[in-house]
C-alpha cells in the first residue's frame, strides 16, 4: 500500500492524484496533497511512477498498512526507486527499449 | 433526505451535472477501450471515453504490461495449435486467424508511433512484449492527439435508452464531488474489463464487472461464464500477480521439503490444495539461482515483479518466500459478454464489447492462463467494436431527432431507501467475496458446494434488490458490488451446468472431458438466470 508521501519532496504537481486509478490522494490548496483513503490501495506503483520527484513510496504490503521509516527509504534510495527501473524522467531512458522478454519468449 | 443520498437520487431523476454528446461513448480506458476509441475516431465519429481510474494508468494492463500474441505469419499454425487442446477445443480458428493478423498490424503500428521496442545484438526489433506503463501512455497520447475527449474518474454505473435502444450511458465524476454525468451516443463500446472481485491483484480493482452488468441490464447475454476461476500465484501480501518467473520455482513446505507436483502452471492446484489445508507454501526461484545473465534478463523484463522483493527484503535467488494464491476471477479467465459477429457486436444493437468485457473463448477457449492471447485479443476486439461502433452511429445518426434519454430501474440506485435497512456496497462485495474466493468452491467445483454458494448468492441478490443502497457517498462501490454478484451467480449457473471437466473449469465430481459439452454455454438474466448451450457446434472447426 502507499505508505509515504515526503512532503519535503513533492512538488504539488497533483499527478499522483490524477493517475491514481482508485482516487486515494485528496488535493489540496496551494499544499501537496493527502493520503486520504489508503485502504482503498491497491498497490499498483503508478503514483510512484509517475511521481517526478520521488517523493512517494508504495509498500509491498497489499492488505496491510506497514511501519515505514521515511529516513531509511530515502537513505537506502528505495523512495521512488520504481521510476528509475521504468526509465521514466529526465536524464533516464525508457527501460522498455531494453525489453529482455523475448529472451524467454524465442527460448 | 440527508445530503449522503443525493447522488444515487439524482441519477434516479436523471439530474445530470453534466451532459456531454458524441457518435460514440467506450467505456473503459484500457488497451480495448483505447484501440475502440482511437479507430472509431479514425472511421470519422466523435467519441467520448470514460474511465473509473485514470486512462493511462488504469485497468490490468497498465501496471503489469503484457505479452501479445504477435506472430509471424509463418508461425501462425503452429501457434493457433497449441492453444488448442488447452482452452478445451472451444475455440475458432477463423477467430484465432484474424486476431493475429489485426493484432501484427496493429502492433506495428505502435512501432510506427514510437514504442521503443527492443532491438537485439543482430539488429532485430522484438515486438512480443509491451511494458504496461510505456503502453498505455502511449495509447493515451495518441487518444489526446486525435482529440478525443477523455473523462478520467468517471465511472459509468448505468446505460441510458431512448425509443430506439441504448443511446448512452450516466454515473459520476469521484473526484468531483461524485457530481453526476450523462453521455448520449449513438452507439457503445463497453470495453470496462472483467471481473477480479477486489482482490487486489495488480492492477484489478478497478475491475468489477460492471460493463457485463450493463450490458445484462440491456438485455445481452454473456458466454463461457464458467471459465471465471483464475488464481495467480503471489508473494503472501503482495499484489504482483506476475506468474511467469515461478517456472524456475520450487516450492517447498514450512520445513523446507518439496511439494511433490507444485508448480506455476500444472501444478497450481497442488498448491490450492496445500492452502485449503491450511499448510504454509514457499517458493524461490532456485532454478535460476547461478544464471546471472537470466537474473539481470529477468528483471529488465519485469521491473515490479523484483520491486516487490526489494522492498520486502527479499532475494527471490536465495531465499525461500511464502506464497498464496490471489483470484484473479475473469481476468485471466475467458468468460465475458457474448459477441455475435465479427464486429464485436453484442445480441443488443448498437451494443459492442471489447477486450476481457468479452467472451475471448473465440481465441482462447476455456483457458488463458498467463500469456499473450488476452493481450491479442483486446487490441484486435478493440480495433473492431470501435470501427462498427463508428459506422453503426454514422449510419443511424439519430442526432437530428429529438431524444429523450431515459433509464432503466437497475439495482442499487434508488429514488428512495430506508437508511436503517440499506445494505451498503462493502458489506455486500464482503458477502460476495466469501462466496467466490475459497479455493474449495471455485477452484476444485463440485455440484453440492456450488449449489449451496449460488443459492446464497441467489438469496442476496433478492436483499440487494431490496436493500442495497447508497450509504456514505458510497455509489461507485454500490454498483460495483451489484455488478460483482450478478457475475458471481453466472458464474457459478454455468459452472453448475457444465458437468464435465474442461479448460480451466474442473469439476471434482466430473473429472473427465464429455465430447458432447464441446459447445460453449451462454447465460443470460439477472432476476432468473438461464443458461443454455449455444447451438453452435464446434466438433471438427
Ligand atoms: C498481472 C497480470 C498480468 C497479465 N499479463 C498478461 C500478458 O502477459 N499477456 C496478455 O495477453 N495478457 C495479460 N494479462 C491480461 C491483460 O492485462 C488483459 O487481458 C487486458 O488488460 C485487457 O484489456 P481491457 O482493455 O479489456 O481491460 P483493462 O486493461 O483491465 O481496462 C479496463 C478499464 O476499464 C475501466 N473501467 C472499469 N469499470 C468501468 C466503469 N464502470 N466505467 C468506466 N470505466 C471502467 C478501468 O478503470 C480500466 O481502465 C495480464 C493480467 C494481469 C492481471
Ligand atoms: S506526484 Fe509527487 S510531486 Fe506530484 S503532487 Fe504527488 S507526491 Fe507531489
Ligand atoms: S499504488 Fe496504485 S492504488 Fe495505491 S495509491 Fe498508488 S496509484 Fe493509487
Amino acid at each position: 500500500m502507499i505508505e509515504v508521501l515526503v512532503e519535503e519532496r513533492c512538488v504539488e504537481c497533483n499527478l499522483c492524484v490524477k493517475v491514481c486509478p482508485l482516487n486515494v490522494f485528496e488535493k489540496r490548496e496551494n499544499q501537496p496533497p493527502v493520503i486520504a483513503r489508503q485502504s482503498d490501495c491497491q498497490t499498483c506503483y503508478m503514483c510512484e511512477l509517475y511521481c517526478p520527484a520521488k517523493a512517494l513510496y508504495v509498500a509491498a504490503d497489499a492488505e496491510d498498512t506497514v511501519d515505514v521509516s521515511a529516513d531509511e527509504i530515502i537513505e537506502t534510495g528505495l523512495i521512488g526507486s520504481y521510476r528509475k527501473d521504468i526509465g521514466w524522467g529526465k536524464g533516464y531512458k525508457s527501460t522498455a527499449s531494453q525489453d529482455t522478454a523475448y529472451k524467454f519468449y524465442l527460448k | 433526505m440527508s445530503l449522503e443520498f443525493d447522488h444515487s437520487y439524482k441519477l434516479a431523476n436523471q439530474n445530470y451535472d453534466v451532459s456531454l454528446k458524441a457518435d460514440v461513448l467506450v467505456i473503459g480506458g484500457g488497451p480495448a477501450g483505447t484501440w475502440a476509441a482511437l479507430t472509431a475516431t479514425e472511421n470519422g465519429a466523435s467519441v467520448i471515453l470514460v474511465d473509473k481510474g485514470y486512462c493511462g494508468s488504469s485497468g490490468a494492463t497498465a501496471p503489469s504490461g503484457n505479452g501479445v500474441w504477435y506472430i509471424p505469419e509463418d508461425q501462425r499454425g503452429e501457434a493457433m495449435k497449441s492453444r488448442e487442446a488447452l482452452g478445451g477445443y472451444l475455440s475458432e480458428r477463423k477467430w484465432m486467424e484474424r486476431v493475429l493478423q489485426r493484432t501484427f498490424e496493429n502492433v506495428n503500428r505502435l512501432d510506427e508511433w514510437g514504442y521503443p521496442f527492443p532491438i537485439d545484438e543482430h539488429g532485430v526489433k522484438h515486438k512480443r512484449s509491451l511494458q504496461g506503463p510505456e503502453y498505455m501512455r502511449l495509447m493515451r497520447r495518441k487518444l489526446n492527439k486525435a482529440k478525443i475527449k477523455i473523462l478520467d474518474h468517471s465511472p459509468a454505473l448505468e446505460l441510458l435508452y431512448d425509443g430506439y435502444g441504448i443511446a448512452g450511458a450516466a454515473g459520476v465524476q469521484t473526484q468531483e464531488n461524485n457530481q453526476t454525468w450523462a453521455v448520449q451516443a449513438n452507439s457503445i463500446v463497453i470495453a470496462s474489463g472483467g471481473c477480479a472481485f477486489l482482490s487486489k491483484a495488480l492492477g484489478c480493482n478497478v475491475l468489477t464487472g460492471d460493463g457485463y452488468l450493463f450490458a445484462s441490464e440491456a438485455g445481452a447475454d454473456l458466454s463461457g461464464m464458467e471459465f471465471s476461476n483464475a488464481y495467480a500465484i503471489t508473494p503472501k501480501y503482495s499484489s504482483i500477480t506476475k506468474t511467469a518467473f515461478y517456472e524456475w520455482a520450487s516450492f517447498t513446505y514450512e520445513d523446507g521439503s518439496i511439494i511433490e507436483g507444485a508448480g506455476s502452471k500444472r501444478g497450481r492446484s497442488v498448491i490450492a490444495k496445500k492452502l485449503s489445508e491450511g499448510q504454509k507454501v514457499f517458493a524461490q526461484l532456485d532454478k535460476a539461482q547461478n544464471d546471472h545473465d537470466l537474473q539481470k534478463y529477468m528483471r529488465i523484463a519485469q521491473p515490479n515483479f523484483f520491486l516487490q522483493f526489494d522492498r520486502m527484503g527479499i532475494n527471490p535467488f536465495e531465499d525461500r518466500f511464502e506464497v498464496t494464491l490471489r483470484f484473479e476471477g475473469t481476468v485471466r479467465g475467458t468468460g465475458g459478454i457474448r459477441i455475435t459477429d465479427e464486429t464485436c457486436a453484442t445480441s443488443v444493437p448498437g451494443l459492442f464489447a471489447a477486450g476481457d468485457a468479452a467472451t475471448r473463448e473465440l481465441i482462447c477457449g476455456g483457458f488463458t492462463g498467463g500469456g499473450s492471447y488476452n493481450a491479442a485479443w483486446a487490441i484486435s476486439s478493440g480495433y473492431w467494436s470501435g470501427e462498427a461502433a463508428a459506422k453503426y452511429a454514422l449510419t443511424y445518426n439519430r442526432n437530428n431527432h429529438d431524444r429523450t434519454l431515459t433509464r432503466k430501474q437497475v439495482v442499487g440506485i434508488n429514488e428512495h431507501h430506508t437508511p436503517g435497512e440499506t445494505l451498503g456496497g462493502n458489506e455486500l462485495t464482503k458477502l460476495v467475496q466469501a462466496e467466490v474466493t475459497p479455493y474449495n468452491v471455485n477452484l476444485f467445483r463440485a455440484e453440492e458446494k456450488l449449489t449451496s454458494s449460488l443459492l446464497t448468492l441467489n438469496n442476496l441478490w433478492k436483499e440487494a434488490k431490496s436493500h442495497l443502497g447508497e450509504k456514505d457517498s458510497d455509489l461507485v462501490r454500490v454498483r460495483e458490488s451489484a455488478a460483482m454478484l450478478a457475475t458471481s451467480r453466472w458464474m457459478y449457473s454455468a459452472a453448475l451446468q457444465r458437468t464435465e471437466t474442461r479448460g480451466m473449469h474442473k469439476r471434482l465430481d466430473f473429472p473427465k472431458t464429455d465430447d458432447h459439452q464441446q459447445r460453449r454455454l451462454i447465460t443470460s438474466g439477472l432476476d432468473e438466470i438461464q443458461v443454455n448451450w449455444d447451438s453452435h457446434s464446434l466438433v471438427n472447426i
